[in-house]
């Protein structure tokens, strides 16, 4: 009998003193975290894409907390409400900011684009571009072998079964840029969304060869003909080195230039409304 | 005196390809001599070269067409008299724009040669200017301005030139040829090199599959003090600088380091041809000796080609393209490239033209690393090929510096010994490219 009673009494001193130091210590040794941190933390999206220029969506929520202003701060994956929701967190005020999304700047797909020659390399687009222009005689043009796929934290691209094209989802984009920067041949962009949120018009080629060239390479191929510069009635378009390109500030999304095109290679994309931004 | 001389060889790594060397036996010959050429403006490393004439322009044959655009660039001449029709954009062997001159050949087709150089008299400025007049460069293939090599820097003493002979790519066998057929000049070449960076000594390593060229160059060189001929053990990658310097001298150039910290200025046998030419004749480099070749060509040879010529017209020399052609590389079949298009123009680093049959072109579908080891035993820089392929993959950028990836020579041993064909130096070559953006 005497031995349970000792035994609880050792036991239980010894768990008392623990407690003790384990509460002095606590006390003492105790690291104030801003708890706006972690409030910031649940607004970001928790994906570490590194689109704002940090480490990752902790390193961003400290640095938010601790800076004086948030002028060129910006989590594409919150968008531009959750900076403002980062702003009263952090009792600061929060620049208007422009939405952007990820274009494909490339539209031939297998029907479009011949192939001419076989490539039996590995299957990424960075080590293929280095081997030569592909296996279309387009140099310009999407490989198709998904690097963008791979880059994407936000499963927003995927490659079309049918045209082998990368293929935005624009609800989920909240155009980080990761997949631009993955393509080693500058096919996708990401483009400005202006408000509100409708139509974004962009020219799905990049190829910069002379008309009969880029006509041979592909049937959808931009050849710089200038119809659509000529149907803008914003002069927002202008065509250089045999490729158009779309001023998005001028831009009034009215479609003329996409029904004037003959090639079929002015896109556009409807924006969801109310999306991620 | 009949001294049995050992073959010399780097000492790690290395494998041993079947030489294949068909053309060995063809002499030089000049096949085609194109009526317009080409020259495209990138020929070299280093900062695009200037151009020095427009559309309508009469050339002659020699004349400079465009400058050096940096210290690391070099000239481009016309490599015929003639009119420029126009400067354009050109699709590059691999399917890219690149910018080009096209040159119409018409009329006068006298050189316009510099004045000859006097061996005795000429100062070491004057040799390094001339060779950069001529826009020489390294014709083994690299296409580095040979000037800068010329000048190293202060904080460096050169003590030797060594003159890469090794021609370890299979197939090739243009400094074969050069070697047997200009044996004087090549050595000349050398002397000239050596008055340039002020050295006495001068090597020239030649594998010893070429009895002839190196019975050719020791004769050659007999009467030439301070040239020796060096013969090699024949193994790939043998004329990697680095490897010949550590063959011929037993010095490591340090990781980081080009060859001259160890004291040594490599130059390829033809850049060395081509010093000669350009010293005692006054000739700018506008042609080059290129193997055409292939198992299935009729009629492959080493063609003396004007930088500028389709490579269309060479296979045509060569007796066409074979049907079923798989592959047509500008290069060895080691370190070359597959080519996209043909009727592209031939450049100052085009060594050959190899012509392989869609039998001998495919590439067996990779198989899992089985762990074997055998990329390591061949490296010949002593670096863990399957381990940078594989961070490579994973795109562990940094891992793949820590892992030494920049000491890679893309040699291609590891890939060509792999026994379940791991794309091993596809993967190094792009760690390569995103590690150097890191910095």
């Amino acid at each position: 009998m005497e031995t349970i009673w000792l035994t609880i009494a050792l036991m239980g001193g010894i768990g008392i003193i623990a407690a003790a130091v384990l509460y002095i210590v606590a006390k003492r040794f105790r690291v104030d975290e801003d708890e706006r941190v972690l409030l910031i933390e649940e607004v970001l999206p928790g994906a570490n894409c590194g689109a704002c220029g940090y480490k990752g969506c902790h390193d961003f929520a400290t640095a938010c907390a601790a800076a004086e202003s948030l002028d060129g701060m910006f989590c594409p994956g919150a968008g531009a409400d959750g900076m403002k929701r980062i702003g009263e967190i952090a009792g600061l005020s929060v620049a208007e900011t422009v939405r952007k999304v990820a274009v494909v700047a490339c539209a031939g797909g297998c029907d479009e684009r011949p192939l001419v020659r076989k490539y039996d390399g590995v299957l990424r687009c960075s080590i293929e571009t280095v081997v030569g222009e592909g296996e279309t005689s387009c140099p310009y043009g999407c490989l198709g072998w998904g690097d963008c796929v791979e880059a994407c934290p936000y499963d927003a691209i995927h490659i079309d079964s049918e045209t082998l094209l990368p293929v935005v989802d624009p609800s989920k984009c909240v155009g980080c840029g990761k997949c631009a920067k993955a393509c080693p041949r500058g096919v996708i962009k990401l483009q400005d969304v202006p408000e509100p949120y409708g139509t974004v018009v962009y020219v799905a080629c990049q190829n910069r060869d002379k008309g009969p060239l880029a006509m041979k390479a592909c049937a959808v191929s931009c050849i710089g003909c200038g119809k659509c510069k000529k149907a803008c009635g914003q002069e927002a378009i202008t065509v250089d080195h045999f490729i158009a390109s779309i001023d998005s500030s001028k831009c009034v999304r009215c479609g003329q230039c996409v029904e004037a095109c003959p090639r079929h290679s002015i896109h556009e994309i409807q924006m969801p409304e109310g999306g991620k931004a | 005196m009949n001294r049995k001389i050992h073959p010399r060889t780097f000492a790690k790594g290395g494998i041993h390809p079947h030489d294949s060397k068909l053309t060995r036996d063809v002499a030089i010959t000049q096949p085609v001599e194109p009526e317009r050429v080409t020259v495209l403006l990138n020929q070299s490393i280093g900062a695009e070269p200037r151009l020095l004439v427009k559309a309508g322009d009469p050339v002659r044959k020699g004349q400079m067409i465009a400058e050096p655009g940096g210290y690391v660039s070099a000239a481009l001449h016309s490599p015929v008299g003639g009119t420029v029709k126009s400067v354009t954009s050109v699709r590059d062997p691999y399917g890219y724009p690149s910018k080009a001159i096209e040159i119409i050949k018409e009329g006068d087709q006298e050189p316009a040669a510099l004045e000859p150089l006097d061996f005795e008299t000429a100062t070491p400025a004057q040799i390094v200017e001339r060779v950069a007049a001529c826009g020489i460069v390294g014709l083994g293939g690299a296409t580095f301005p040979t000037r800068v090599k010329l000048e190293p820097g202060k904080e460096y003493r050169p003590e030797y030139v060594i003159i890469n002979g090794a021609e370890c790519e299979p197939w090739l066998t243009c400094d074969d040829r050069l070697m047997r057929e200009h044996a004087s000049e090549v050595v000349s070449g050398a002397r000239w090199l050596m008055r340039a960076v002020k050295v006495k000594k001068c090597y020239i390593g030649i594998e010893e599959n070429k009895q002839e060229a190196i019975a050719a160059m020791t004769e050659a060189a007999s009467h030439r003090s301070g040239v020796t001929v060096v013969p090699l053990k024949k193994k790939y990658p043998q004329g990697g600088e680095k490897q010949l310097i550590q063959a011929i001298i037993g010095r490591q150039v340090p990781s980081g380091s080009l060859p001259v910290y160890v004291g040594a200025i490599v130059d390829n046998v033809a850049t060395a041809f081509a010093v000669c030419e350009a010293a005692e004749k006054g000739l700018p480099l506008t042609r080059r000796v290129v193997t055409v070749t292939g198992p299935d060509l009729a009629n492959p040879g080493n063609f003396l080609t004007d930088i500028g010529t389709p490579v269309s017209a060479l296979i045509e020399a060569a007796g066409g393209l074979p049907e079923d052609t798989g592959k047509v590389v500008a290069g060895g079949p080691m370190m070359g490239r597959a080519m996209s298009y043909l009727d592209t123009p031939t450049t100052k680093g085009m060594s050959g033209i190899l012509v392989l049959p869609s039998r001998m072109s495919r590439r067996p579908d990779p198989q899992p690393c089985i762990r074997c080891g055998s990329c390591v035993e061949v490296c010949p820089m002593g670096l863990e090929p399957f381990l940078i392929a594989a961070q490579g993959e994973m795109r562990l950028w940094e891992s793949t510096l820590h892992s030494g990836v920049m000491d890679c020579i893309e040699c291609g041993s590891c890939m060509y010994t792999c026994p379940a064909a791991r794309p091993l130096l596809d993967y190094i070559r792009l760690s390569k490219r995103e590690s150097r953006k890191l910095k």
